[in-house]
């Protein structure tokens, strides 16, 4: 970008951008919202749709507190705007299961002790469900020996690589570690 | 954040004269853009969503070779089959930078065009002529532990942070781009990438009307490709020293390389030096430590990163000798005598 540019972007500046009037699909429901263009999706899911189990951390992609599903697929909410996921299936932590009817992934953090504060905890969660089925796909990781190899084997370096994007601050990383594979071994007792 | 209008693009040449437009940017996995516009550091008046154009697949060349959609995600590429296979650097590299969430999200256009990590470029308060052109270096009397050591300047000492790109670099990738008008060229991706000079603001050759559409790859070299990442962190960190190497041996002697060094320079830099001292020579520790001394030459520190030309040297040694195939060759490293008389220099 040239140094003009970057003064025509400057001049650009002040007009407010319209509300853009959006349908998400959300946890199999179509929510109807005007957003701003800046509103991030973390902010349009807790602050316009009052689903708060999604949680804002940094809000800067480093810590996954913000862990959405997206077509099933884990993604930060608080790097991508409302406005680019229409079209899509969006599942939050509330979509994944309540009280009465868990998770199985939840059920496994329960029963692991796998949180202290638990505010990171939606964000491992949904991060953990995605995961497995990046695992159960074949997808390679840092710590995978061979990636040409089509299998991948899910030792308890592999699932602590491939949650490095989620930080417990608590630190309850032995026992969240412990949930994920009593989940994916398809039973956390 | 300031105030932006946003489409979503359904064509692709309309999308590259949308974003003409004084003000437009490109938005596509948005990682990097979006985390720079809530810090101020970018201002776009105008967002044009490229992420859903057909850019996505992963395509076989009639050459044998690969070309990977310009919206190809970072997890898909890393997972493909084929790439895993042909190219398992570039599944290496990928799988070694950001997180599971950030690679579902970035794409392959968008690592290529990914700033610098730079702390001052981050920080409006700081000089930074990459971010406000003419204010000056921060970076140079700083804290410049993550900085470059080849090919920086002295308006300039910023590291390109990509880990992908440094194995395209080594896998001798060209960058496919598309104007307005519908003429497209491509570029060699050494050609790409800009070194900082006294613009440091303008890292590529890519022009206000263009469009990254996607990236060849020509049919891998026979031989090894290893890529290996030195971090501050085992996980979910930027490279302070990454290799890309691919090495053809034959009978304990190297036919022909590539190689190319993250975390050190404006760009991913390939090492043509490297590769001239590694062409016909024995497989051995020797040869591996001269290609190191070689591409390390001309290496600067700046007070802080000056460890990362030894670290360089170490890594490009460690690599080689995996790539050759000696990976459980114990690896031995020059002795401080040898390392004094060794061609980098600190320059505070």
């Amino acid at each position: 970008m040239s140094a003009s540019d970057t003064h025509a972007m400057r001049r650009g500046q002040g007009e407010m951008a319209p509300p853009s009037a959006i349908k998400l699909n959300i946890n199999d429901q179509v929510r109807q919202l005007e957003v701003d263009p800046r509103t991030s999706l973390l902010d349009a899911l807790r602050e316009h749709l009052r689903l708060s189990g999604t949680k804002k951390g940094c809000d800067h992609g480093q810590c996954g507190a913000c862990t959405v599903l997206i077509n099933g697929r884990r993604v930060l909410s608080c790097l991508t705007l409302a406005v680019m996921h229409e079209d899509d299936e969006i599942m939050t932590i509330e979509g994944l299961g309540d009280p009465d009817h868990l998770h199985p992934m939840q059920r496994a953090f329960v029963e692991c002790d796998g949180f202290q504060c638990g505010y990171c905890t939606p964000g491992q969660i949904c991060s953990a469900v995605g995961m497995l089925a990046e695992v159960e796909a074949g997808w390679p990781s840092h710590v995978t020996a061979d990636v040409s190899s089509p299998r991948v084997a899910l030792t308890d370096d592999e699932i602590r690589e491939r949650m490095s994007g989620n930080i417990c601050r608590c630190a309850a990383y032995p026992n969240i570690v412990a949930a994920i594979r009593g989940s994916a071994e398809g039973g956390a007792t | 954040m300031r105030s932006f209008t946003y489409e979503r693009a359904t064509d692709t040449r309309a999308a590259v004269a949308a974003v003409a437009r004084p003000g437009a940017k490109f938005i596509s996995g948005g990682t990097n853009l979006l985390d720079l516009m809530k810090l101020d550091v970018e201002y776009p008046s105008h967002l044009v969503d490229i992420s859903r154009l057909p850019l996505r697949d992963i395509e076989e060349l009639p050459d044998g070779g690969l070309r990977i959609g310009a919206q190809a995600r970072n997890s898909d590429v890393a997972a493909d089959p084929r790439v895993r296979t042909r190219y398992p650097a570039l599944s290496e590299a990928l799988v070694s930078g950001a997180s599971g969430q950030l690679r579902n999200k970035a794409s392959t256009g968008g690592n290529l065009v990914q700033r610098t990590r730079c702390p001052y470029f981050y920080d409006t308060a700081a000089d930074c002529n990459k971010r406000d052109p003419g204010s000056g270096c921060a970076a140079i009397g700083g804290f410049n532990r993550i900085h470059a050591i080849l090919g920086a300047s002295e308006s300039c000492i910023a590291t390109h942070p990509s880990d992908m790109a440094v194995a395209m670099t080594a896998l001798d990738a060209e960058i496919e781009l598309l104007r307005a008008d519908g003429s497209a060229r491509r570029v060699a991706i050494t050609d790409f990438y800009r070194l900082p000079g006294d613009t440091p603001h303008i890292e590529t050759v890519l022009g206000d009307d263009e469009m990254i559409t996607g990236v060849l790859l020509p049919p891998p070299l026979p031989g090894r490709q290893v890529y290996r990442k030195v971090r501050d962190r085992a996980s979910y960190e930027f490279a302070l020293v990454s290799v890309a190497a691919v090495v053809s041996a034959d009978r304990g002697t190297i036919r022909e390389a590539r190689v190319a060094l993250g975390g050190v320079a404006h760009k991913p830099w390939r090492s043509v030096e490297a590769e001239d001292a590694l062409t016909d020579r024995p497989a051995t520790m020797d040869t591996y430590r001269a290609a190191a001394e070689a591409a390390l030459r001309g290496a600067v520190g700046r007070g802080h990163n000056d460890f990362k030309i030894e670290l360089a040297k170490r890594t490009l040694c460690r690599t080689l000798a995996q790539a050759a195939g000696a990976s459980r060759e114990p690896v031995s490293y020059p002795r401080p005598d040898q390392r004094a008389a060794s061609g980098g220099t600190s320059q505070r």
